[in-house]
């Protein structure tokens, strides 16, 4: 679904992602993790090309991201993504967030996103706010109705980008729930999280960057056994010592 | 020596001629306004191009038409353009003039509001396949718009007076037809009054309409029902 090959990509003469090689199948949970600065938030925004890179190629479902030929919106159109600041429009109403792109973008019918607009939010347990607007609703909420505009694309995949960093303590197990029952349903996912309880519970493989390579790429029970790195280990024991 | 005519005041306040008149400023005002916003939304998105091809004649035009008084701009229009064999009436000019100086304004506001836009919003349009046109159309401009509201309205505040320079041109607005009147009448103070208050009527009344304009782009930012960012 997404091969990564040789991904190498520089902010003026430092480069923050080094030679970057990775595959993620139909289906499967990907985690990528890491320290603050190490690329991993990069990594995932060259996937949708909303940051360019110099070198490598990636591919999603067969579509060369970085092919100048490529029509990045309609590429763009079938990946999903959620940001860490939620970004939803705040001068259009929670559904209205949801319908916008499915009609202007998709072209589907008013009627139509409509509907499918009302389900997503249902099914992230939002039904009863369709009518208000983003600065009505809580962080969580915000980033449940964020994950239900980016599922009403009908999305191949899901990019999440540090999901559940801005929120309150209190307000990070919902939105980790929706993900959970997403990739459940059998949604192939990249998450930047630092929220190990989550990989371990959900991630299929795990990938630790460091310094802008990837320094592991393997199965979650194995990252969390005994087998991890040293560098692996010391991190996830500085993030798990709270 | 009479002090103050009370009778002529309030002749002069439902006085048909001073009336046609101030019904001008307002036409002057709301077509100057319309065709100002027009060019000065072109501006500001030449301005923020990323070719200096396009950006730099959108630059050197604001720099130009602010950096020169109004009243140069409509004496060189209507009498230094005919020097070069162009011509344009008195009503052409005054709305060329007082329209393209009010662009260059216009487009400063509207490139602020637009840059005021944070970029994550962008982004996140960008990310649900949207294309630039419809990114700009459908995100963008609606909240930039709430941001050059006031801005905006302070324009139109403003203009609704400074149409009265064109009486320099002999345009027939409020101004213009007040002096004429003091001309026949030489009750200095109480038609100048009369033009005054015709003057705040207007302001008050954009006042109120702005007010409303206001409550309309902001009704998206009701109170949180719920704790949290």
């Amino acid at each position: 679904m997404i091969d990564i090959r040789n991904l190498t990509k520089r902010y003026g003469s430092t480069a923050v992602l080094k030679d970057c090689s990775t595959h993620v199948a139909k289906g499967e949970v990907v985690v990528v993790c890491g320290p603050s600065g190490s690329g991993k938030s990069t990594l995932i925004k060259c996937v949708n090309a909303l940051e360019p890179f110099e070198a490598g190629t990636i591919m999603v479902d067969g579509i060369s991201v970085g092919d100048p030929a490529t029509d990045l919106p309609s590429l763009r159109a079938r990946v999903g993504m959620v940001f860490q600041n939620f970004e939803l429009f705040p001068h259009l109403k929670i559904i209205e967030n949801l319908t916008l792109a499915p009609e202007k973008v998709l072209g589907r019918s008013p009627d139509f996103a409509r509907r499918k607009g009302l389900d997503l939010l249902d099914r992230v347990g939002l039904a009863a706010h369709a009518r208000k607007y983003p600065g009505q609703l809580s962080g969580g909420q915000q980033q449940r109705v964020a994950i239900a505009r980016a599922l009403a694309m009908d999305p191949l995949a899901m990019l999440f980008d540090e999901p559940t960093s801005a929120l309150d303590p209190e307000m990070i197990s919902e939105v980790l729930d929706v993900m959970t029952a997403l990739a459940r349903d059998g949604m192939t996912m990249m998450c930047v999280t630092h929220e190990m309880g989550f990989a371990r519970r959900v991630a299929h493989r795990v990938i630790f960057i460091d310094g802008g390579t990837i320094a592991e790429d393997r199965p979650a029970a194995e990252f969390f056994g005994d087998t991890a790195s040293p560098r692996a280990k010391s991190f996830l024991s500085r993030i798990l010592q709270h | 020596m009479k002090i103050w005519d009370w009778a002529g005041f309030f002749e002069y306040l439902v006085n048909p001629y001073i009336l046609a008149g101030a019904w001008a400023t307002l036409w002057l005002t709301a077509v100057s306004m319309v065709c100002g916003l027009a060019l000065g939304f072109v501006l500001a998105l030449m301005r923020r191009a990323p070719r200096r091809l396009v950006a730099a004649p959108a630059g050197f035009y604001v720099w130009l038409f602010r950096g020169t008084p109004l009243l140069v701009q409509l004496i060189v229009i209507y009498t230094g353009l005919p020097q070069l064999g162009i011509k344009f009436g008195v009503i052409q000019s005054a709305l060329i003039g007082l329209s393209l100086n009010e662009a260059a304004y216009l487009a400063e506001i509207i490139r602020a509001g637009i840059d005021a836009v944070p970029p994550g919003q962008v982004r996140a349009a960008r990310a649900l396949g949207m294309r630039e046109r419809q990114i700009m159309r459908y995100i963008v401009l609606p909240q930039a718009l709430r941001i050059v509201i006031p801005p905006l309205g302070n324009s139109v505040n403003g203009l609704l007076k400074t149409t009265s320079i064109t009486s320099v041109i002999s345009m027939e607005e409020l101004l213009r037809r007040t002096q004429v009147l003091i001309q026949e009448q030489f009750e200095v103070l109480e038609l100048f009054s009369v033009a005054a208050l015709y003057y705040l009527a207007m302001t008050t009344l954009w006042q109120l309409v702005q007010h409303r304009l206001e409550r309309y782009a902001g009704r998206s930012d009701a109170p949180p029902t719920a704790a949290g960012a």
